[in-house]
């Protein structure tokens, strides 16, 4: 009782000037964590570009050679512009993506129609939660399945049962896994956005007598279309910028090659390789890791844009 | 009478058209679930295989040893340390600015330009790869641009005593206190990867911790405003409490999230073998999945394949522990209004 009065007391002494600077004070405070998020972006593109313009006033690159060369030899003992081609770390990459996502896009299409339109919500409640688990996996755990179970599988269907010839790392491994790893990605944002689509819609076409078959592919995918096409982006920008799978499996060989079953070389598995081996900080390795970074970052940049702009401008909004 | 024949349709063409239809629809029942099934498939194939390869090889000198030549012996005790304490200090480094983020943007921020920007961003940086916050630590946090090195302008300009080497740079006791002692730059220590890895987190915080804000009813916050009270102490003293399991439940994710990377950590020049126990926060480091790395590139199969399966199976340990953490909390504390 006592205890309760002082305290209300204090309450009615405190001037009103002091409550409102402390309030003042702390929503200062929590502006500043709300522009933090800025400052980040500032700074990634800060660091990858103020090293990547180091790189690029070298005398011994070219940035145009840089971005047209067909050879990546940065580790040859002779170092010229010709050494530092980045097409081929570009080509690995999207081999990968395109594959990835081959495998990834219908998959993860499929299992979001399944979870929106088929699955009871029991079944969706196991199944969800299920499917999810592949994207927390950590990428290192997807390197190692890769190398020790898929490739032996490659290599004895394909190079023991037809003649093929696979390499112990190869493009195809790496694809496989990395497709794994985003078919929860895509089925998620993807059934997000069917599910967004009202229930009038399918309920009309119900009525006029269609299947349910249908109804998901006639109406409710084209309805949720922008939302399943920003999620397929979002998931060719995540196989781009994967790491840690792909430098395990796919190898260490920069080459311009569209043989999937080749040993390539990822641009994020050159970052990995160079690091490793321990590049000082101004050499043109350590400086060249920083190009490719900054490329990388401007294509998942890139795509990432795009998809929320097709989110936004060509969503259907129905209520 | 022309009319009527256009309409009508003959019984047995109805029954054909109903007949495909339907058979479309089983067909496409069977790709659905066979699109379900695959990811799922996959998933218990990648765990069979790898309990097979590593059980055996879970044993206590996998949390007693350090590396070693002998597979025997070779264990990731620096490894288990490495990632426990760099995930502590992300945890305590990202969790004030997350969540202040969050308070500021669905209680604070007014509907403008900058807000709407700062949400942009957010979503954007979530689609960073991780490996480029690596290269932001490299150079922010692990060289700060090179300033506390010899021969730069600050060094110059204030006289700053620099040692050189490996673990160079700056290194004084702030306020003179024994135990708050600071090395500039940050160079290849926990604090740097621990800071790298809360700015990776830190999208996934912002977003999980304003789901569960928003998820607490306006009605609670005009309860509140009732009593003529201030928005921070509502915030305080009703918001964050009520949402403070949904923030938990995300912060937890998030974490499990950070203690599989691998790639940052290597960017930012985690060493493969460290053997011994880190003495201090800014001693080098190795962690978890940078161990399992190193033992899938060795030649030999007995670190290849088992030794690495048996790392995993610790690293999948670790994360089913800490999703097991958040699922329960979520249960535990959701509340239905």
């Amino acid at each position: 009782m006592l205890k309760n009065q002082t305290s209300s007391l204090l309450f009615f002494k405190n001037p009103t000037k002091v409550r409102n600077f402390r309030e003042k004070l702390i929503a200062m405070i929590l502006f500043g964590c709300g522009i933090f998020s800025i400052l980040v972006t500032i700074g990634i593109i800060f660091s990858l570009f103020s090293e990547a313009i180091g790189f690029f006033l070298r005398p011994e690159v070219n940035l145009i050679t840089f971005f047209t060369g067909t050879t990546w030899r940065p580790l040859a003992s002779k170092v010229s512009p010709d050494n530092f081609g980045v097409l081929p770390l570009i080509l690995g990459t999207m081999m990968i993506a395109v594959i990835s996502g081959a495998i990834a896009i219908p998959l993860g299409l499929g299992s979001a129609i399944f979870l929106s339109e088929y699955a009871s919500d029991r079944v969706r409640g196991v199944l969800k939660p299920l499917l999810e688990i592949l994207a927390g996996i950590p990428t290192v755990v997807y390197g190692y399945f890769a190398l020790s179970f898929i490739t032996p599988i490659l290599k004895s269907v394909l190079e023991d049962g037809l003649g093929i010839k696979v390499s112990f790392f190869n493009a195809f491994s790496a694809s496989v896994v990395v497709g794994i790893m985003i078919i929860p990605i895509i089925a998620s944002i993807s059934e997000d956005a069917m599910r967004a689509v009202p229930r009038s819609l399918r309920e009309g076409a119900y009525a006029l007598g269609a299947t349910k078959f249908e109804v998901s592919t006639k109406v409710v995918v084209p309805a949720a279309l922008s939302g399943i096409i920003s999620a397929f982006i979002i998931g060719i920008s995540r196989a781009i910028g994967e790491t840690m799978a792909v430098t395990i499996a796919a190898g260490a060989t920069p080459r311009m090659t569209l043989n999937p079953l080749d040993s390539v070389q990822t641009m994020t598995a050159f970052i990995v390789q160079v690091s490793f081996g321990d590049a000082p900080s101004g050499s043109i390795n350590g400086q060249s890791i920083f190009a490719v970074g900054a490329t990388l970052f401007l294509m998942t940049f890139i795509m990432n844009i795009i998809s929320s702009i097709i989110l936004k401008k060509f969503r259907e909004v129905y209520d | 009478m022309e009319n009527q024949k256009l309409f009508s349709v003959s019984s047995k063409d109805y029954r054909e058209n109903i007949k495909t239809r339907n058979r479309a629809e089983k067909i496409f029942n069977i790709v659905l679930l066979f699109a379900v099934l695959f990811g799922l498939f996959m998933l218990s194939v990648l765990i069979i295989d790898i309990a097979i390869e590593g059980h055996a090889w879970v044993r206590s000198e996998l949390f007693t040893n350090y590396h070693s030549r002998k597979p025997e012996n070779a264990g990731m005790k620096s490894a288990i340390a490495g990632s426990l304490i760099v995930i502590s200090m992300t945890g305590l480094f990202s969790f004030p600015v997350g969540v202040g983020a969050a308070i500021y943007l669905e209680e604070y921020a007014p509907k403008n330009k900058l807000t709407d920007f700062i949400n942009l961003n957010i979503n954007n940086l979530s689609g960073v790869p991780s490996i480029v916050y690596g290269m932001l630590g490299l150079v922010v946090f692990g060289r700060m641009f090179g300033l506390f090195s010899e021969g730069s302008w600050l060094v110059d300009f204030f006289k700053i005593p620099i040692e050189s080497g490996a673990t160079g740079g700056w290194q004084f006791n702030l306020f003179g206190i024994p135990w708050l002692e600071i090395h500039l730059p940050f160079g290849r220590s926990m604090v740097a990867g621990a800071m790298t890895m809360s700015l990776l987190i830190l999208p996934v915080i912002i977003i999980a911790s304003r789901e569960a804000i928003r998820a607490v009813p306006p009605s609670i916050r005009e309860g509140g405003y009732a009593l003529g009270t201030t928005k921070w102490h509502i915030t305080r003293t009703l918001v964050l409490p009520i949402a403070f399991p949904g923030i938990l439940t995300g912060m937890i994710l998030s974490l499990s999230r950070a203690i599989g990377e691998t790639a940052p950590l290597i960017i930012m020049g985690a060493f493969t073998y460290v053997p011994f126990l880190p003495k201090s926060v800014w001693d080098q480091f190795t962690a978890i999945p940078i161990q399992i790395y190193n033992w899938i590139t060795l030649p030999q199969a007995e670190y290849r394949v088992h030794l690495a399966a048996a790392g995993i199976i610790v690293l999948l340990g670790v994360l089913f522990i800490m999703n097991g953490i958040a699922v329960y909390l979520r249960r535990k504390f959701e509340i239905k209004w």
